[in-house]
């Protein structure tokens, strides 16, 4: 029985994978043409920014930070992680919730699509594959300054990387199930508030033991908190068993989210 | 799937929107090799019959069967099998013209040594060759049509739908169209089309069915449909009065029918000479006559007493 369901399964995976792949590949494409390099070196400056204005600036009026295991690291060095997922959280956002919508109601651009065999959930993979190849591209370029800056070690630098990948999935697939409710481009306003709450309060200027209470909670179930925590403790080299859930809780929000939108889409464009 | 079963079978096959219902329930088989076409009005429901056979749009009830398997089951596996013309052209803007055919192929898990090969040989089929490398916004509706159609036949189809592959086009451009599908009928490709031109249909299909209101209203080849509900000839009579009505009682019994339209009568004979005759000897005074074969057109507006198109 298992020797025959397996390789059927595993075929009918790589098949998924495979139409996700061209689906990614039309990004590719894409990319060529549409002056998309600018894109993605706007998108790179942001948190480059802030951590040098609020990093470095504010750093400069802290002496040190103490970790929770004792050891003391400059405020930069603190900060550095939180912009790094916040960076992995934008960009995954914006390539998601913004092209997504333009893509499907404005370009109509899956209707020729789900033509084809490729299925609404192999369109969201595809899409969220090529969020992550654009989204790596900023993180290693940002990983590349803080160990320029000496805010981390290149040892730390590569193990942080894989964490940032992590992030990028679980804000692309959360981006795209928005992306599907999203009735036009008004309601991207509302997208923007939260995010910029969560780049404020998830911990990324202060840790969170200092909010109060039921700050902390609200906090602590929101997704950014889960990646400035992961990357943080991988940046700064405290490792310990609570990484594993914040990955645990990012890997689950991608999976919900992938899902979501593509169940969503199939009820959008299959009337 | 054995040889004699249709291609495509359709058994009181219907689609609703909401309380709206689109498609009342037709029943269609279509054949390998065939060309077969679903000629009527805006709204009749021939994109919604098209979606439904494409995979796109789940039917709402009856029957549908696509190369023997089931549109809502297996829509994946009968998607790689079909070429579609959607009457909205739903090209990528954001590529050019190679690139619209060598991405789409891709969806399909062709290689990519493949889909350039076959690229360059539907460029030159549709005739784009010195557009291959520009993005597709700034074509012509026409090259755009054309670029769609190309694109339906990246996957070497066994069904090619066209949903109104010409409407829009000018004569120039229509022709050209024409001519490719007209090639992949000779080649043995199973097309299904759906238009408001009657001369489109009588050109590429052999079979046909009329469709108004969501409903089959007749069903055949375009010429035993106007054996059927036609005479042989036509003859059109103008009048320089305004009021045609009081030409009706005038011309009873000339031919076996009579249509009045908005601004001319039409007279169906077998013999349109002897008609014309008739109306000379009647002293009624036509500005203009013509004489000619009865068409879809005529068909048309015998079952559903409207014009195809408005
Ligand atoms: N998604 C939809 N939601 C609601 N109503 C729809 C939808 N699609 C089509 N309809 C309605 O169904 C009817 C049939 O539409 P359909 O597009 O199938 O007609 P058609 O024969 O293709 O017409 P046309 O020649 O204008 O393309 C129309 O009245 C149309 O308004
Ligand atoms: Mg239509």
């Amino acid at each position: 029985m298992v020797t025959l369901v397996l390789p059927r399964l595993a075929a009918r995976a790589e098949r998924r994978f495979q139409r996700a792949a061209a689906v990614a590949g039309r990004n590719v494409a894409a990319a060529r043409h549409v002056g998309y390099w600018w894109v993605l070196v706007s998108g790179f400056f942001e948190p480059v920014l802030y951590l040098l204005s609020i990093g470095l600036g504010v750093g400069a009026l802290i002496k040190g930070f103490t970790l929770p295991d004792g050891r003391t690291v400059s405020y930069a060095a603190f900060v550095a992680p939180a912009m790094l997922a916040a960076s992995a959280m934008n960009g995954a956002l914006a390539e998601t919730t913004m092209n997504m919508f333009g893509k499907m109601k404005y370009m109509r651009l899956y209707d020729g699509v789900l033509a084809t065999p490729v299925q609404p959930f192999e369109v969201a993979l595809g899409e969220l594959m090529w969020a992550l190849v654009r989204g790596s591209i900023y993180s290693v370029a940002f990983l590349g300054i803080m160990v320029g800056m000496g805010l981390t070690s290149t040892g730390w630098a590569i193990a942080a990387f894989p964490a940032t990948v992590i992030v990028g999935f679980a804000f692309g697939g959360m981006g795209m199930a928005i992306a599907t409710y999203v009735r036009s481009w008004q309601d991207f306003d509302y997208i923007m508030v939260v995010q910029f709450a969560m780049f404020l309060f998830s911990g990324t200027f202060a840790p969170v033991d200092s909010y109060a209470w039921f700050m902390r909670i609200v906090v602590e179930v929101t997704p950014l908190y889960h990646g400035v925590q992961l990357l943080r403790g991988l940046a700064t080299g405290a490792l310990g068993w609570g990484l594993l859930g914040h990955v645990a809780y990012l890997i689950a929000l991608a999976s919900v989210g992938l899902v979501i939108a593509g169940r969503r889409m199939g009820v959008l464009l299959y009337k | 799937m054995s040889a004699a079963e249709p291609l495509i079978t359709a058994r009181d096959l219907v689609k609703r929107f909401g309380d709206f219902t689109a498609v009342a329930g037709i029943d269609v088989d279509v054949h390998a090799g065939e060309a077969f076409g679903f000629l009527g009005p805006n709204g009749a429901g021939k994109s919604s019959t098209m979606r439904m056979i494409g995979c796109v749009s789940a039917p709402s009830g009856g029957t549908l069967r696509i190369l023997g398997m089931d549109p809502v089951r297996d829509g994946s596996a009968i998607r790689a099998r079909l070429g579609v013309c959607p009457q909205q052209d739903s090209l990528d803007p954001e590529l050019t013209v190679r690139e619209n055919l060598t991405v789409y192929a891709r969806y399909f898990g062709i290689s990519r040594k493949v889909a350039r090969q076959r690229a360059d040989e539907l460029i030159e089929f549709v005739q784009l060759t010195e557009r291959a490398g520009d993005t597709v916004e700034p074509l012509s509706g026409g090259m755009k049509r054309r670029l769609t159609i190309a694109r339906a036949l990246v996957n070497d189809p066994a069904i090619v739908l066209l949903d109104e592959p010409t409407t829009g086009l000018d004569p120039q451009a229509r022709h050209l169209v024409w001519e490719r599908l007209f090639q992949l009928k000779q080649r043995g490709v199973t097309l299904v089309l759906t238009t408001h031109y009657m001369d489109e249909a009588e050109q590429l299909c052999d079979r046909l069915v009329v469709m108004d209101g969501g409903k089959i209203v007749a069903e055949g080849s375009p010429r035993q449909l106007i054996d059927r509900y036609s005479t042989r000839e036509v003859v059109e009579l103008r009048f320089s009065e305004a009021t045609l009505d009081s030409y009706v009682g005038k011309l009873e019994s000339i031919g076996e029918r009579l249509e009045l339209l908005p601004d001319r009568i039409l007279l169906y004979a077998d013999d349109g000479d002897a008609a014309v005759a008739a109306v000379g000897n009647r002293d009624l005074r036509p500005s203009s006559v013509l004489v000619r074969r009865s068409t879809l057109e005529d068909v048309f507006l015998h079952l559903t007493g409207r014009t195809l198109v408005d």
